[in-house]
């Protein structure tokens, strides 16, 4: 592996019984490797149990400034 | 609503006076002003600047930023010695543009590409003549990697359709909208991409048109041409509180199946839930797949935003109206297809295309242009 690679991936450990599972799960699929599988699901995990929402929030004032563009465009009534 | 791509929405706006007497300022290209407002106004997040190595690299052998977020249109700064003046890494300077936009940039890295590397990876060939590929060859021989702050905006045109991300989030919520679907688009609405629209319309809250606005190639419709040939087909055929029509400032790059994923995490940015891709989304020519576009988002079950997968619309005779191969049986002389090259030979030539093909108060307002096509 180019030292590269060995920054950019890390080794973890499954029980060899799920990890034949998977091999056969995948088989004929997209994934050419368990770990491509297994990263494709974890990514997929993750990304599931992100909240919704704006992330930050404004001020009121902010808000109001906002709201008070919007309707001077005429998106807002 | 979406959360913003990578879980913040980005502010790098700091709006002050600077006094630019003594300092190092780069005076920067239409383009790349674009960019860094959108970085500062949150339309690119998590980005908060020009991307350094590490990122650029990642970007282009992953599709992903160095943290593992997906990303996959490398955003850089180029400039060559003589405008970096003897700045290095670790100086701040200040860009500015002629339409007033001025920033401040702290340098982190200044390094240099293959670009030939870049072009392949981002459109997949070498080929000059794709226009991404000339850009990047073209690009001058310094990268300038590094966090931006927006200190004053530019002037721009079409300011009244121009929304940014923590805008349209409010948008969205105040008309009660969970679920939105963007449309991206470069052209004038013809019934194609109405029908498109309104099918996503139909099983979520509202819809977000919104048109790109910025450098285009020679031939394409022009930006004002677009704008009100939307606003016209709103006004007479879109339920008024489910539409609307928004700018997006950024250039083209033509990079087909990678902007596509680029164009979906920008509107996820503006708290679209949905993305409607279509045939050859963002393509050029015959450099892509017609259906690359579906394809890449199979890469990225960690996207935050969901594709909208649509085939292409045609007007069937027999069937009586507009269809896709999906839902119609029918081929061969009993379709009509939406040829944008034939519907604009039409206008080009002061017709208007038939019903079937573009409604008549948009094409009517297309032919009220003298000049319709960027020169």
């Amino acid at each position: 592996m180019s030292e590269k690679n060995e920054k950019k991936f890390t080794t973890i450990s499954i029980p060899t019984a799920l990890a034949e599972k998977i091999k056969k799960r995948i088989e004929g699929t997209g994934f050419h490797s368990l770990s491509s599988y297994v990263t494709y699901v974890l990514r997929e995990l993750l990304a599931s149990m992100e909240e919704e929402g704006a992330g930050e929030a404004l001020t009121k004032e902010e808000e109001e400034k906002i709201k008070e563009r919007l309707r001077a465009l005429g998106y807002l009534d | 609503m979406s959360k913003p791509h990578g879980g913040k929405l980005i502010n790098r706006c700091v709006f002050r006076d600077v006094d630019l007497n003594d300092a190092n300022v780069v005076r920067v290209n239409a383009d790349r002003a674009e960019d860094i407002e959108n970085i500062a106004h949150g339309v690119f997040s998590p980005l908060e600047g020009f991307l350094c190595r590490n990122d650029l690299e990642s970007v282009l052998d992953d599709k992903r930023l160095d943290n593992d977020i997906p990303w996959t249109i490398p955003i850089l700064l180029d400039l060559d010695e003589k405008e970096l003046a003897g700045a290095k890494e670790g100086d701040t300077i200040f860009l500015t543009h002629e339409n007033g936009m001025v920033s401040e940039m702290e340098i982190e890295e200044i390094y240099t590409i293959d670009k030939k590397k870049v072009a392949e990876k981002v459109y997949g060939t070498t080929d000059p003549s794709h226009p991404g590929v000339s850009m990047t060859f073209n690009m001058k021989d310094l990268i300038i990697g590094g966090r931006i702050t927006l200190l004053k905006e530019g002037k721009k045109p079409f300011d009244e359709f121009l929304l940014w991300p923590k805008e349209t989030r409010i948008l969205f919520r105040e008309k009660g909208w969970k679920e939105v679907v963007a449309f991206q688009t470069r052209n004038p609405p013809h019934i194609g991409h109405e029908y498109v629209q309104k099918t996503a319309l139909t099983f979520v809250d509202g819809l977000f048109i919104n048109p790109l606005i910025g450098r285009k190639k020679k031939g394409d419709f022009r930006d004002d041409v677009i704008l009100k040939a939307y606003e016209t087909l709103i006004q007479n055929y879109y339920p008024q509180d489910r539409a609307v029509l928004s700018i997006l400032c950024t250039s083209m790059k033509y990079a087909g199946p990678r902007e596509a994923i680029h164009h979906a995490i920008m509107r996820k940015n503006f708290g679209c839930t949905h993305f409607i891709v279509g045939r050859d989304h963002a393509g050029v020519g015959n450099f892509y797949p017609p259906y690359a576009a579906h394809e890449i988002f199979r890469e990225f079950p960690d996207l935050g935003i969901k594709p909208v997968f649509f085939r292409s619309f045609f007007y069937c005779k027999k069937c009586g109206g507009v269809v896709n191969e999906k839902i119609c049986p029918h081929r061969g002389d009993d379709i009509i297809n939406f040829s944008g090259t034939a519907i604009r030979k039409m206008l080009k030539n002061g017709e208007v295309p038939p019903p079937t093909m573009m409604r008549k108060e948009v094409a009517e307002t297309i032919l009220q242009f003298d000049r319709m096509f960027v020169e």
